[in-house]
């Protein structure tokens, strides 16, 4: 046979007996190194299991630390153990006692009777790595690690932070340079014996056993100094999340570990039972296409995503950015429409035609929220009472965005609309806002009441207007604005409909080619001229003044 | 590979806070610890627990017909020991559950509300047995889900916490309700609740965060906009943390919404990616609940929940009930994943 297994099993050993009894009834000779800490009970219960199968050797035991020596000790003697006693073993595969052949055995055989001089072992150098998590990639070599991870964290920290000021450094021995890569290889049985009876073993020995995690690193280094053909690759898939803790494969793997190319996987969940009976069975599951490993990748890079950058805008349980979080507040781009349905007649008509939008209403009206299609309840579970939106106005509106699916959500807003929403557009980089300023006197002007009692009023929306101004010209501001007043509307009426298709790139955008016609403004100016005169500044609107023609045969000259 | 465990401890804080909610959590305990005494053991199977055993909490009272799915449910879900406290039943549920293998039963008829809703009781049975275990503090009427669980039980899930040094696993309470009337359905015991209430709110959640214990309050949901549109301040709190790597240490401070030390309540992030988080599913929306409001207004023992029992005692449902032609109907965890209520976070 051309291939044996040296399998390292510290837990869920029945799992472990398993898969090793099945690769010996393959005809693989197997050796098991248990860790010494394992329950003595498991132990047994292993030992019962394969004493029947006389390819399955059991290896010395040695207390295994995680990232420790031990580890590479316990590697090594195992591995001796197989040359020693399986003569005919051409490839040696380090296994874990929670990995599952993914495919049949014979094809293993086949792969490496094809590949008789190739070592395969992940081993890059140092400076390449781009897996290494918590900042020790290099000062894995050149400090020392008496503490172990895992149980002395405290003091593994304080350690390697003394040595950092200290500037402590080790030497690396020469005829070596130092490579990683994940622990799992499948070496030729000659480079193998030159590893381990390498003349200058016990001081290489000596150096690794002071490395931090040296069972990533011991013999990628190594086999540098032997190996014929490399291949830097490992035939086991494993996959590590974003803290370089491995992901475990469940029963719902199934399918993905099927075309998966590699021939082994870790690390199986225990309790999966359908992995393990479709993979150990007597029946072997239909091969199916294999993919390439990136597509595989691609499902686990998608989790790194998820955990680090979460979807956009959504607020849940488990994802809440705080008050300094720089990102889009919201899950997608919309628009703000600030005074424009003062100006244009139909204006949500003219938005729901020209850039495709789901126009809503005043959202944040102080009647009710004025949904698109005038109905109290909307997508979500949203419903338009003032005081429970009013409660939380940003969950409002983010819940309304996040909700949008099919169409680009729009909203109109105005002076008199509830003002608590603005911080939050004007940090949003997904709102783009279009504001007409003093566009708040319109409403006012149509009201017909005498200035004197709309005075108070208007000083009000005015104030509002220039806080919500404000807030869209300071310098965090990340929404897109664009700000005209009601003076300039009055001089060029189509210009902010232009600006606002070219901002939604609506091809054709300069043609504008359906103008909404405006709300009567005839008596405008001297109604800010009377607002004036009694005291009151209306200057948000802008140096407004009498129309020469009206306004109305201007549009037609403007579209031309 | 090795990188820093998960942290889940809060910002640093001052010495002196430090000590005031070191002080509160010592409360919480002597308090859970003295209630100890109202606590009559009748069936003490404690004795099966074993290491690595995942253990259910739950105070009942009067909730025999939903005792047979929640059993079969978290059964099916990897729960290995159940440890009831019955607060006075009187509807042969007591009984029932003293029959059950895998069940350990006390008894009290002290009131509920002094044991600020059970949480001492619970937190006492889960100082005494829950010590090194994963543990579910649930009502009756709490179903868990999470990514995965329809092939991944909840071994698998507190396993893979385990690995990524993680203590407590966050969760949405969701309000599922019929499309009607409650009345219309009756529920029978053992029934499925959810086949009469499967429809749902998609995004109608408001959250904001609890700076005294760093946990993130969450309302909304059908029960916000029925009952509360006028008084949202009001509203249930709907954020749950049920799944606890259990620590004598540790205490609920009211009902699962939070605990201390405060760093259990981090089960969110907050630079804008995805912790793994849950649901669940709340079945309290039967026609069950008519009796129930009926029976609490009369009793007044849910303190600050009376009022929303007086909402639902008094509310007029009208045809559709909680019902809008936006709700979601309730078909599996994959759907509340992509709609946003719950996250795989870094699970794949």
């Amino acid at each position: 046979m051309s291939v044996g297994f040296v399998m390292m099993a510290h837990a869920a050993l029945d799992r472990a007996a398993q898969v090793a009894l099945h690769l010996a009834d393959q005809g693989c000779p197997v050796v098991i190194h248990v860790d010494k800490r394992a329950d003595a009970a498991d132990f047994f219960d292993l030992v019962r299991r394969v004493s029947g199968q006389p390819r399955i050797h059991l290896a010395p035991r040695i207390a295994c630390d995680w990232g420790q020596w031990s580890l590479v000790e316990a590697s090594r003697s195992a591995s001796a153990y197989l040359l020693a006693h399986a003569p005919d073993v051409r490839h040696v595969y380090l296994i874990s006692g929670a990995c599952l052949p993914i495919r049949p055995v014979s094809e293993l055989v086949a792969h490496l009777d094809a590949n008789p001089d190739t070592d395969y072992i992940e081993s890059v150098t140092i400076e390449d790595v781009t897996w290494t998590k918590g900042g020790l990639s290099e000062e894995r070599f050149t400090l020392t690690f008496p503490f172990a991870w895992k149980r002395q964290r405290r003091m593994f920290d304080l350690w390697v932070q003394a040595q950092r000021r200290l500037g402590f450094r080790r030497k690396t021995p020469d005829g070596i340079a130092p490579h990683m890569g994940s622990q799992w290889w499948c070496l030729t049985r000659k480079t193998l014996q030159g590893i381990l009876g390498d003349e200058k073993a016990p001081h290489y020995d000596k150096f690794f056993s002071r490395v931090w995690i040296p069972d990533e690193s011991y013999y990628a280094t190594l086999v540098r100094r032997h190996a014929r053909q490399i291949e830097s690759r490992s035939l086991t898939l494993a996959k590590f999340d974003f803290q370089g803790k491995p992901h475990l494969f469940y029963d719902d793997h199934l399918g993905l570990l099927q075309s998966s190319p590699a021939f082994f996987a870790r690390k199986i969940w225990p309790g999966a039972r359908k992995l393990y009976g479709a993979f150990l069975g007597t029946q072997q599951p239909k091969a199916r296409r294999r993919v390439a490993q990136s597509e595989i990748d691609r499902t686990f890079a998608a989790a790194v995503a998820r955990r680090t950058t979460g979807r956009p805008g959504l607020n849940n349980a488990g994802r809440f950015p705080s008050a300094s979080f720089e990102g889009p507040l919201t899950a997608a781009p919309y628009a703000v429409f600030h005074g424009f349905d003062d100006i244009y007649r139909d204006f949500p008509d003219w938005v729901t035609s020209n850039l495709g939008a789901r126009t809503q209403g005043h959202l944040f009206s102080p009647e009710s929220a004025d949904f698109a299609d005038g109905t109290d309840h909307s997508a979500g579970g949203l419903t338009a009472a003032t005081r429970l939106r009013d409660y939380n106005p940003e969950a409002f509106l983010a819940n309304i965005i996040w909700s949008a699916h099919e169409a680009y959500p729009a909203f109109l807003f105005a002076a008199r609309d509830n003002q608590k929403i603005t911080g939050f557009l004007a940090r949003d980089p997904n709102a783009s806002i279009a504001v007409i300023s003093g566009a708040w006197a319109m409403p006012l002007l149509r009201s017909g009441k005498p200035v004197q009692a709309l005075r108070r009023q208007a000083a009000r929306l005015q104030q509002r207007e220039v806080r919500m101004m404000e807030l869209l010209r300071e310098r965090r501001t990340r929404a897109r604005v664009r700000i005209w007043s009601l003076a300039d509307v009055l001089n060029a009426p189509a210009e902010p409909l232009r600006a606002v298709l070219e901002d939604h790139s609506v091809p054709g955008a300069a043609a504008l080619t359906i103008m909404p016609s405006l709300h009567d403004m005839d008596a405008l100016a001297a109604f800010l001229t009377e607002l004036r005169n009694i005291g009151m500044d209306p200057h948000t609107a802008g140096p407004v003044v009498l129309p020469q023609e009206p306004l109305d045969r201007r549009n037609a000259q403007e579209l031309g | 590979m090795a990188g820093s465990g998960e942290s889940s401890r809060a910002g640093h804080v001052g010495i002196t806070t430090a000590l005031k909610f070191r002080i509160e959590r010592r409360k919480r305990q002597f308090r859970a610890i003295r209630k100890r005494r109202e606590l009559t053991p009748v069936a003490d199977r404690t004795g099966q627990i074993g290491p690595k055993a995942i253990l259910a909490f739950l105070t009942i009272r009067n909730e025999k017909p939903r005792l047979p799915y929640f059993l079969d449910y978290y059964r099916a879900l990897g729960v290995d020991h159940f440890l009831f406290v019955d607060n006075g039943s009187s509807d042969g549920g007591a009984e029932y559950l003293a029959d059950q293998p895998d069940v350990s039963l006390w008894h009290t008829d002290a009131w509920y509300r002094e044991s600020r809703f059970g949480t001492d009781w619970l937190n006492w049975l889960k100082f005494r047995y829950g010590h090194g275990h994963w543990t579910l503090t649930l009502d009756p009427d709490e179903f868990l889900v999470y990514p995965y669980c329809d092939t991944r039980p909840l071994p698998a899930l507190c396993g893979w916490l385990d690995q990524s040094d993680i203590r407590t696993f966050g969760t949405l309470l969701l309000d599922l309700y019929p499309r009607g009337p409650l009345s219309a359905e009756t529920y029978r015991e053992g029934d499925d609740p959810f086949a009469q209430a499967p429809w749902f709110d998609a995004a109608n959640y408001m959250i904001s965060k609890n700076h005294k214990y760093g946990n993130l309050w969450i309302q909304g949901g059908p029960r916000a906009r029925a009952y509360f549109e006028n008084a949202p301040h009001q509203a249930p709190s709907l954020n749950k943390i049920p799944l606890v790597k259990w620590n004598r240490k540790f205490a609920y401070v009211s009902s699962t919404h939070m605990l201390l030390p405060r760093g259990l309540n981090r089960v969110y992030d907050e630079a804008g990616g995805e912790k793994a988080t849950g649901c669940l599913l709340h079945a309290k929306f039967l026609d069950t609940l008519a009796d129930k409001a009926a029976e609490e207004v009369e009793r007044r023992q849910h303190f600050a929940r009376g009022r929303e029992y007086d909402a639902y005692y008094l509310k007029d449902e009208g045809t559709e009930g909680l019902w809008t032609p936006w709700s979601k109907r309730f078909e599996g965890w994959q759907s509340l994943e992509t709609l946003g209520l719950m996250s795989k976070g870094n699970w794949a």
